[in-house]
């Protein structure tokens, strides 16, 4: 008997929609947990797995020795190489391309180059209006690895001890 | 005055419907607002990932995995690598599994916040989406933190997991377990005795144990059913026999105690998380047989021989014995299992996937049948499907 009172009393009252409510109009005053996009960004992790870039020696030579594990164990088969000796016997790439459309951003390449060359970086904003503009050619990832060279050797030196 | 007889009419539901989670075609055969037959209409996000999982070596057939059910990834790549280790025989180290039932926890709490929070929208509650991925969010974050993607992770590997967690990542999970009880408090305030929601769930689709059984039915759709069955209990894979959990059952088979059982699990997954954390012991994560797993990084630049067992690693892939096997795993929407034949080549010879969610769908003209469209809308919230998996 007083268990159906109590029942009734609590959905004249409208209890539980009371409670919700009281509860969202709490959260209003809580701290805000969105951040503003393009002005605040999310944390990220030195294993970030973003836009590629192929890294230099510090002294000024590419580490890419065309070794094409990268593109041997590529499961989206984005990844396409032509070498051939260069006139001081080192063995360098002609052609490097990434199609950054097909990528799937596994890490393997990065996790299969024996040399530190093909690397992916912490960089996620390079979004392109045509599809032509996202394939990357050797030039552009040599690039890549200039500009982001600062941030592309503190992810590899953290994350070094794991690895 | 002539009597007129009125037909039935059929109505689209999807396959571009905001309620219809993703790529589903239903065409409903409605009787006025009556439901009499549901058709559901699939393939239209069909990839052929079986097919193209037959012609890549072992090793990159992972990632395939995260993209079936894209929001319980590591799941998925549990079971496949869990089939591959069985068919080379081979165990990971023991914190390597305790790594890997952390983040199949994480997975389900993953999952079951997606499925509950968008079944309340298509209900009508737009808040507990809101506040259910701020969880999401932070839970990718850890995903991020040891895989380096907040989804398509790519991280466990045959005979461990690609790298060891990152340093004070273990504080910051138990530090989210904490933060998380009072959450699914709040979350249950909005939801469980709210009549609306109440209103929309209660004696909706009703499963009884008989059915779920014929029909094929796993995982919490199973438990909801009052079938207290699950494979973490029932046949224990990695440490799952260390941990201490219960496994919720409900009682009458509809979307509301499917919605139980999901907040409940979601409960008991952070009772998982947190046994593990306390549990995890220091060691490797991957096996020391190169012939599985790659050498140390700074161990292939210096020895010649684990620089050809890298180079062999990644490019000719590993050569698994021949046989079959059958894996599965209890994934948060149900039974995963991965059939694997190996022909004793670096590629599987074939790659059978069970998916949870189709034999759930199928289900759907039973469960929808005599309901209203908008109820139709609730079944499909409380089936979970998701259909990167059932179209594959």
């Amino acid at each position: 008997m007083s268990l159906a009172l109590d029942r009734l009393a609590r959905t004249l009252l409208w209890k539980e929609l009371v409670q919700g409510f009281a509860l969202t109009f709490r959260y209003m005053f809580r701290p805000k947990v969105t951040l503003n996009y393009p002005y605040e960004k999310g944390p990220k992790s030195p294993r970030f797995r973003g836009e590629h870039a192929l890294r230099r020696y510090p002294n000024g030579e590419e580490r890419c020795i065309a070794c094409k594990l990268c593109e041997a164990i590529c499961p989206a088969q984005a990844i396409t190489i032509e070498a051939e000796p260069r006139p001081d016997g080192s063995r360098r790439t002609t052609r490097y391309d990434i199609d950054m459309v097909k990528c799937i951003y596994c890490g393997l390449c990065e996790e299969a180059c024996p040399v530190d060359a093909i690397v992916e970086g912490p960089n996620m904003e390079f979004a392109a209006e045509t599809r032509e503009e996202l394939i990357y050619t050797k030039e552009k990832l040599l690039a890549n690895g200039e500009r982001w060279e600062r941030e592309l050797a503190l992810r590899l030196e953290l994350d070094a001890p794991y690895r | 005055m002539s009597e007129t007889t009125i037909r039935t009419f059929s109505v689209n539901f999807g396959p571009q419907h905001p309620a219809a989670h993703g790529v589903l075609r239903l065409v409903l055969e409605m009787d006025g607002e009556v439901v009499e037959r549901a058709d559901p209409h699939i393939g239209l996000l069909h990839r052929g990932t079986e097919k193209l999982i037959e012609y890549r070596p072992y090793l990159q057939n992972i990632g395939y995995f995260d993209r079936l059910d894209y929001v319980s990834m590591m799941c998925q790549e549990h079971s496949y690598v869990l089939a591959v280790e069985k068919l080379l025989g081979i165990t990971p180290p023991i914190r390597a599994q305790y790594i890997r039932v952390l983040f199949c926890e994480i997975t389900r709490i993953l999952n079951h916040l997606l499925n509950i929070t968008t079944m309340a929208l298509d209900i009508g509650a737009m808040t507990p989406l809101l506040w259910g991925f701020e969880q999401r969010e932070k839970l990718m974050e850890f995903y991020e933190a040891v895989s380096g993607a907040r989804m398509h992770a790519n991280y466990f590997r045959f005979g461990g997991v690609a790298k060891d967690m990152p340093a004070g990542l273990e504080e910051r999970i138990a530090e989210w377990c904490d933060q998380f009880m009072p959450f699914m408090d709040d979350l249950e305030t909005l939801l469980t005795e709210n009549r609306i929601f109440k209103q929309r769930t209660v004696d909706i689709g009703v499963v009884s144990a008989e059915d779920a059984l014929a029909w094929g039915f796993s995982g919490p759709m199973l438990r909801a059913s009052g079938i207290a069955w699950d494979l973490r209990k029932a046949q224990p894979y990695e440490v799952y026999d260390r941990m201490d959990f219960d496994i919720p059952v409900g009682r009458h088979g509809d979307c509301y105690d499917r919605y139980l059982v999901r907040m409940w699990e979601m409960r008991e997954s952070v009772k998982i998380i947190r046994q593990c954390l306390e549990q995890m012991p220091e060691g490797p994560v991957r096996l020391p047989n190169h012939k599985v797993t790659p050498p140390p990084r700074a161990e292939m630049k210096r020895s010649m021989e684990a620089l050809i067992h890298h180079f062999k690693l990644y490019t000719e892939g590993i050569h698994v014995p021949k046989g079959e096997v059958y894996v599965a795993t209890e994934n948060p929407k149900g039974e995963f299992g991965v059939y694997l034949v190996s022909d004793g080549t670096n590629r599987p010879y074939r790659c059978k996937i069970r998916s949870p969610g189709y034999a759930h769908l199928q289900a759907l003209e039973k469960m929808a049948k005599g309901h209203q469209l908008a109820d139709t809308v609730a079944i499909i919230g409380s089936l979970d499907i998701v259909f990167g998996e059932i179209d594959r």
